[in-house]
């Protein structure tokens, strides 16, 4: 009889270890896939950038200079090396674009061109899918982590060493203030 | 109540609701067969119940995305319009936002503005929308909508209000059948001795009520989990695009247009950001409208929704 008790027992606890650590692994595999989908908007951004560029050029007569910059960062972007400058010329990137984006809100004349507001369009739709991809990234590590330190789960972490996933930051500080538009003509 | 704490609240509450309701169904369903058949023991009654309710479904089940899709005459989205372009984008952020895949996207020509989504899990999804929609909101409003349906499929409430329907259809087949079968009671299994005989006899009166008031009650329950889904899936939504009152403005926007969308039948109502019967439905209150709304007041959405953004 308590052979059997402690053979139950026995089962049940091998049970509860097998979910939980399935579901660890689990979890740890979408975070891994949520941090690798942010790299798959980046590229999107990088290959979408020159014909958008190419596309209003006309129109934007004016604008060259920041048409230039937009170029420029971009190509930084593809060539930077290693996860701290890939992360910086992003940043670098995104605040050319939202110099274009900002200047294009400005001019009546420039929105009502068919071709401006596509590019328009698309380029909020291209910052945001970065930032939801981010987003989305951040709150599938957070449930990783927190099932990693929730009882009784976490004696299971512990034991097969999961690691706590870090969240996508600002490395730079100056992401965090204001952005300045310059909406000279140049 | 912040955005973290109506999710938990609303899940919580709907398995409550559910597992109330299949307490109920299971009091009747065995109630059947103790007093009509074979005993509780073996439930026949409550099993054929069941697997009509469950093939009736089945054609819902598999089929029903593209039935209702047709019924409505939804069609493609045209992409060199700029503002089906617009909803096609902000549905695809929403995909990346939510970790599901994007769903099939179509567009109703209707002049009032409403969405619904369908299908059975997140590979097998539509989404709807009216023209009157894309025309009446804005960027950020179009995207709260979007959230909002794409909520639904990633809680799995179409599956949810399937089972629920499905367990609505065992209960007024069970009742049916015992009120047909009302007359004809003339077997009873156990009970020998006066005790034994009264007991049964409260019994069989209380089981009876229930019966005579189990189809009113299920749709009662059943709207109840429908209005919880659509609290869970605003705030679902909310989670997505971290903005709350996008969805609330977007709301005021669409209530504030008196028509209803005659496109869409009442059937799929429950599938809807705002029901489709107009805005009589939408903004009335007290207890009896409540009831058997498919959907909460759009006030009460709001006030919910204006909580999350901490503005009350």
């Amino acid at each position: 009889m308590l052979l059997l008790i402690i053979l139950v027992l026995g089962l049940v606890t091998a049970l509860w270890v097998m979910l939980s650590y399935n579901s660890l692994i689990s979890l740890k595999n979408q975070t891994l896939n949520g941090w690798k989908q942010i790299d798959v908007q980046l590229k999107r951004r990088h290959d979408l950038i020159p014909n958008l560029v190419e596309s209003v050029k006309g129109v934007m007569k004016f604008e060259q200079t920041t048409l230039t910059q937009v170029i420029e960062a971009r190509n930084k972007a593809i060539s930077a090396q290693g996860i701290a400058e890939k992360a910086a010329q992003e940043n670098v990137l995104s605040g050319a674009l939202r110099q274009l984006f900002a200047l294009v809100e400005n001019y009546p004349n420039l929105k009502s061109n068919e071709n401006v507001a596509k590019l328009q369009e698309e380029l909020v739709t291209t910052e945001n899918r970065i930032g939801f991809a981010r987003q989305f990234y951040n709150d599938i590590a957070t449930q990783f982590n927190i099932a990693q330190q929730r009882f009784p789960t976490n004696i299971v972490a512990k034991t097969f060493r999961f690691k706590i996933s870090e969240l996508f930051e600002i490395t730079d500080a100056k992401d965090r203030e204001v952005p300045k538009v310059d909406l000279n003509l140049k | 109540m912040n955005i973290y704490g109506q999710i938990t609240t609303n899940r919580r509450s709907t398995w409550l609701v559910v597992i109330i309701f299949v307490i109920f169904f299971l009091f009747i369903g065995f109630g059947f067969d103790y007093f009509y058949g074979a005993g509780y023991k073996a439930p026949i009654f409550t099993a054929i119940a069941i697997i009509l309710a469950t093939v009736a479904s089945l054609g819902s089940y598999l089929y029903g995305d593209k039935f209702i899709l047709s019924s409505t005459h939804a069609v493609g989205l045209d992409l060199n319009d700029p503002k089906e372009a617009q909803w096609r984008n902000v549905i695809e952020e929403m995909s990346i936002a939510a970790g599901i895949p994007v769903p099939r996207t179509y567009v109703i020509d209707d002049p009032d503005p409403n969405a619904f989504a369908t299908g059975r899990d997140p590979k097998h999804a539509s989404i709807a929308v009216t023209k009157g929609l894309l025309d009446t909101l804005d960027r950020d409003e179009l995207q709260a909508v979007a959230a909002h349906e794409m909520s639904h499929i990633k809680n799995f409430d179409i599956r949810l209000m399937l089972m629920v329907a499905v367990m609505v259809g065992s209960v007024a087949l069970l009742a049916d059948w015992a009120s047909r079968g009302l007359f004809r009671r003339d077997r009873r299994s156990g009970g020998s001795g006066k005790g034994e005989g009264a007991i049964a006899l409260v019994a069989l009166v209380i089981w009876l009520i229930a019966v005579m008031l189990a189809p009113i009650l299920s749709q009662i329950i059943a709207m109840l989990v429908s209005r919880k889904r659509e609290y869970l899936a605003d705030a679902s939504g909310a989670e997505l695009t971290r903005n709350p009152m996008a969805l609330a403005s977007a709301l005021k926007k669409i209530s504030s247009r008196v028509e209803p969308t005659r496109s869409i039948s009442q059937g799929t109502a429950h599938l809807c950001i705002i029901d489709p019967k107009g805005v009589s439905v939408n903004s009335k209150e007290g207890r009896v409208a409540d009831l058997f709304a498919t959907h909460p007041p759009i006030r009460k959405r709001v006030e919910a929704l204006e909580q999350m953004a901490y503005i009350k």
